[in-house]
Parts: C-alpha cells; sequence; structure tokens
C-alpha cells in the first residue's frame, strides 16, 4: 500500500484510532457544528476562552479518518494559542492543502499539521481534512453551523 | 456461469481498457453512472459531425435530418419499454427531471389539500424531494411505505395506507442504495383498486433487465439515459396518454405550444407538449443508439450473468468477518451496499481508488435509509454485465487491505 502512505500515514491512522481531545466542554464558552453533507461527516468543535487566548478545545462526532485525525491533531495545535494565532494556523492549513502553500518552500508554522499536505493529491478528501478548521474557525468568531458545502 | 461472453463484451466499452493509479480500471459505480459503448459514441459523434441542427423546425435539409434521427429515437425508447404510444414518450434530462415533472405537473392538476402522497422508506432523495414540494404547496402529506431490517418494503402495510385521500404511489422499481428489487407490478394493481396511479423510479432497472410498462401497468415511469450505457443529458418519462393530456405544461417556451398571443397559449398535443425550448439532441440520439446496443445483445443473458455476479460479490464481501451487508433483500439487482466496523466509507472508497477500484461512498443520496440502518453512510459496489468475477475478486482482496491499514 506504498502509493497510499501520503494519505494514511501512521500518525493520522494513529490519532484516527485514539483521537486527542475527543469529548465535550460542557462549559464551553464557544462551540460550532461543522457538517459535510458529501459524506455525512458531522462534528462539534468546544472552545474555552481566557481573554483571547484558547486555553481548552475539544471536538465530538463522527467522520473519517482523515476528518477525524485532522481535528484531533487540530486541538493540540492550538490548544493555548491565542485566538489571532489559531486564525494564522488556520490560515496556513487552509493554503496547505488547497495547494497555495508549498510545505517544502513556503515558511509555515504547520509543524506536525504538514503530515496532511498529502492530502492535496486527493481532491475528494480535502473537505475531510479542512472540516474541522472551519467549524474551529466558526467557533472562534460565534457563529454555530458551518458547511462544507 | 451464464453463457456470457464478458472479454467480448468488454471491448465494445473503450474506457474499460486503462489504468488507474497504476492498476487495471475496475468500474464499479455503475449505478452512479454506467459506461458507453463504442457504439453510443460513434453515433453521437456522427450527429455532431454531419446531421447536427435544431429540431421541429427547420424546412432546410438538416434540420429535417436531426428531426428524423431524434424522433427515431424516440420510437426505439417506445419498443425498449413496449409502450403503447411513441407520443407518450416524453424526453427529459434524466431521471430527477421526470419525476420533478410528473410531481409538479399531475400534482398541480391532481392533487388538493388533505391529499395523500405515498413514498416509499428507500427512495432516492429525487423521488422525496419533488413530491414534498408538491405537497407543501398543495397541503397535502407524505406518508412513508415502511420496510423491513432487510431492505424490503412491508406490502401488508401499504395497503393498509392507501385509501381515497391518496392522489400519487412514488416507488423506485430498484433502490439505488439497497439494490432491492420492488414488487412494482402487484404495488400498482393494489393502488389501482384504490384508483391511484403509480409514478416508477426506473433509474436503477433499466439498465439491468427487461422491463415493460405495459405489463407492469404503471401510469408513469421514469429513467436516465446515463445509466444504461447512453449519455448524460439524456431520459424518459413515460406516462399513459390519460394522465398527459389531463396534466398541464411542467415547462414553458418554444417548440410546445400551438397558437400564442398575448391574451391566451393553447398547447401542442402530447409530447411536444412536455418538450419546451430545444432539447439535448445528441443525448436523445445517443440514447437511441444505447437502446439499440442492449437489443443487439442477449439482454436476458445478461440479466442472468450480473445476477450471478451479484450473488459472488455478496458471497465474498458476506465471507469477510468485518464487513455488513445493508440490503439483503430477497429479490436485488446490481447493487451491494456495505459497511466495514470502525472504518468510514469514504476511507474504504479513497483506498479501493489507489487500487484502481472504483465504487460510491456517501448517503446515495439516500438519507433516510442510512438514517433506517443508522449509518452515516455506506460504501457501494455496483454491476454491470462488463463486470468480471476477477474484478469481484480484486474487490474482496481490497477491502481486506482496507481493513488491514486500519488494524
Amino acid at each position: 500500500m506504498s502509493e497510499l502512505s501520503d494519505l494514511y500515514q501512521e500518525v493520522i491512522l494513529e490519532h484516527n484510532k485514539n483521537p486527542r481531545n475527543f469529548r465535550e466542554i460542557a462549559d464551553a464558552d464557544q462551540y460550532a457544528d461543522g457538517k459535510n453533507p458529501l459524506c455525512g461527516d458531522a462534528l462539534r468543535v468546544y472552545v474555552s476562552l481566557d481573554g483571547d487566548t484558547v486555553t481548552d478545545v475539544a471536538f465530538k462526532g463522527s467522520g473519517c479518518a482523515i476528518s477525524k485525525a485532522s481535528a484531533s491533531m487540530m486541538t493540540q495545535a492550538v490548544k493555548g494559542k491565542t485566538k489571532a494565532e489559531a486564525e494564522d494556523i488556520f490560515d496556513e492549513f487552509h493554503k496547505m492543502v488547497t495547494g497555495e502553500l508549498d510545505i517544502e518552500t513556503d515558511e509555515n508554522d504547520l509543524g506536525k499539521l504538514k503530515i496532511f499536505a498529502g492530502v492535496l493529491e486527493f481532491p475528494a478528501r480535502v473537505k475531510c481534512a479542512s472540516l474541522s478548521w472551519h467549524t474551529l474557525n466558526a467557533a472562534l468568531r460565534g457563529e454555530d453551523v458551518v458547511s462544507t458545502e | 456461469m451464464t453463457n456470457w461472453d464478458v472479454e467480448k463484451i468488454r471491448k465494445d466499452f473503450p474506457v474499460l481498457s486503462q489504468t488507474v493509479n497504476g492498476k487495471p480500471l475496475v468500474y464499479l459505480d455503475n449505478g452512479a453512472s454506467s459506461q458507453v459503448p463504442q457504439s453510443v459514441i460513434d453515433r453521437t459523434s456522427k450527429y455532431l459531425a454531419e446531421e447536427h441542427s435544431n429540431i421541429h423546425r427547420g424546412v432546410h435539409y438538416l434540420s429535417q435530418h436531426a428531426t428524423t434521427a431524434y424522433e427515431a429515437a424516440r420510437e426505439k425508447v417506445k419498443r425498449f419499454i413496449n409502450a403503447p404510444d411513441v407520443k407518450e414518450c416524453i424526453f427529459v434530462r434524466g431521471t430527477t427531471e421526470g419525476v420533478n415533472l410528473v410531481a409538479f405537473s399531475y400534482g398541480r392538476k391532481f392533487i388538493g389539500e388533505g391529499d395523500e402522497i405515498l413514498v416509499s422508506q428507500m427512495e432516492h432523495h429525487s423521488n422525496i424531494i419533488p413530491w414534498q414540494m408538491i405537497a407543501e404547496e398543495k397541503g397535502a402529506t407524505i406518508r412513508v411505505i415502511p420496510m423491513n431490517e432487510r431492505g424490503e418494503l412491508i406490502i401488508d402495510e401499504y395497503e393498509n395506507m392507501l385509501n381515497e385521500r391518496t392522489k400519487m404511489v412514488a416507488v423506485a422499481h430498484v433502490s439505488n442504495s439497497l439494490g432491492t428489487v420492488n414488487p412494482v407490478k402487484e404495488m400498482i394493481a393494489t393502488a389501482h383498486k384504490f384508483g391511484v396511479p403509480v409514478c416508477v423510479d426506473a433509474a436503477q432497472s433499466v439498465p439491468h433487465f427487461p422491463v415493460d410498462v405495459q405489463d407492469l401497468d404503471c401510469d408513469f415511469f421514469v429513467f436516465s439515459g446515463h445509466k444504461m450505457f447512453g449519455p448524460t443529458g439524456s431520459g424518459v418519462m413515460y406516462g399513459k396518454r390519460k394522465w398527459l393530456d389531463a396534466m398541464p405544461p411542467y415547462q414553458t417556451g418554444g417548440g410546445m405550444i400551438r397558437t400564442v398571443s398575448f391574451e391566451k397559449t393553447t398547447f401542442a398535443p402530447i409530447p411536444d407538449k412536455f418538450e419546451a425550448g430545444t432539447p439535448a439532441i445528441a443525448a436523445g440520439i445517443g440514447l437511441g443508439a444505447a437502446i439499440d446496443y442492449i437489443n443487439a445483445i442477449d439482454f436476458e443473458a445478461a440479466a442472468a450473468y450480473e445476477h450471478e455476479l451479484l450473488e459472488y460479490a455478496s458471497e465474498r464481501l458476506g465471507d469477510i468477518p468485518e464487513v455488513k451487508i445493508i440490503g439483503t433483500a430477497a429479490e436485488k439487482a446490481s447493487v451491494l451496499s456495505f459497511t466495514i466496523e470502525g472504518i468510514h466509507p469514504h476511507d474504504i472508497g479513497t483506498i479501493l481508488d489507489q487500487q484502481g477500484i472504483a465504487i460510491r461512498a456517501g448517503h446515495h443520496c439516500a438519507q433516510p435509509v442510512m438514517e433506517f440502518f443508522d449509518v452515516p453512510a455506506t460504501a457501494r459496489a455496483s454491476f454491470a454485465f462488463y463486470n468480471t468475477r476477477e474484478e469481484v475478486d480484486k474487490l474482496a482482496d481490497a477491502v481486506q487491505k482496507v481493513i488491514e491499514v486500519f488494524a
């Protein structure tokens, strides 16, 4: 299955199996629902804030391995960041999966999230990787529903 | 296996001989759209290269030629479904447009406040939403014919649902998400006891076995060309003349009138009344060529072969403990929907695609079916008479690999 290594890397499979921060935050300051009507993926992203800082972020829902792993790694990436920093990462992530940012040549702060660059080769799956990020973005902006369509 | 020379048939379909991701293409998404034989490609190209003009209006050579070719295709449709009259065969863009036509045209005339429309639990969205729209407009109610856990309609309950308020039964001949072949002939006979017309969504039946609208005695019968080896943009809405004559036009414009003044317009007789504007001429002629192709092969043998293929695939996938087959009706055609515990169908679809295997993953425009079986989506392999046992083996092996990747 070498040809799949770009997408289904060990790290992604592992996050799919054991997603981090896969829980509700009962007293979340904000949350938003994300849906991908194409495949039925649905998740809710919860955010706790202290001023402008994301003190806690978690998600619940169902989806494919790519969307689940992406959500899981997103929560790790933005916890402790300010809203503006989180939005910057979202912006870079979005550019990476849509081909506007080349992780080899363009400067970026994506770190571990670079693993999702492989999704670019799978156009039908770009929305899977970006659903949780759009949902987080909506939660941070105080919007309650986001759809990939 | 049935006497069916699949290797010879495969040569008729140029798309099948390519490789995808370095692997020979295994095309198992026929329920979404079937592939096109060379004869259909040639006929459509010839029309575009040599015969193209607008139909039904020019007095010049090309227009008359195009009109003749287009109307010849309609005649082929009539014989293909055994319609009593060629005028009862209305060309549409596909099944979706056909159902919308019936729902809005029939509905505006014959459905009123407090009336009921029966649709089945396994319908494609395109045989639900048009009825919901007209029901909302008219103050009518949608009632749902239930199914059992095998994905078979519960006919006793259906019979109890029919009453004097029922104005339409809309049901799939074959379910696109489950493969169930519904007993539409019996359902139609029952509906007719109450004077209720029946609209059959035949999108998934016409590619798989011979049909006869007179034998079924259906009031409306709608299907797409692109699922029966023809081009996209072609399709047919057959309706009994008694309904079509009484129904108002669905779309209006050129080609469907008798006289027009600013005070009043009178409409052309069928089929023109329902064919406003310039149609998809090349697609219609291509559909005629697809029917020629089906007539030229032994369609009964093709159906029998395909059925054996479906049974073999059900066996092979059924033998994999992690696989759950969704839709296990006694009568099935073409479709094998399945899930794998803990693995999302989209991941299955992507990994299979890397093996060159094209399947559909998703809700198949049948969200109520997904809800019934409590799954967000399924993976669906759907077969045609050009698929092979070796392809089924590849599917089963690839599914096994999916399970290994996610182990």
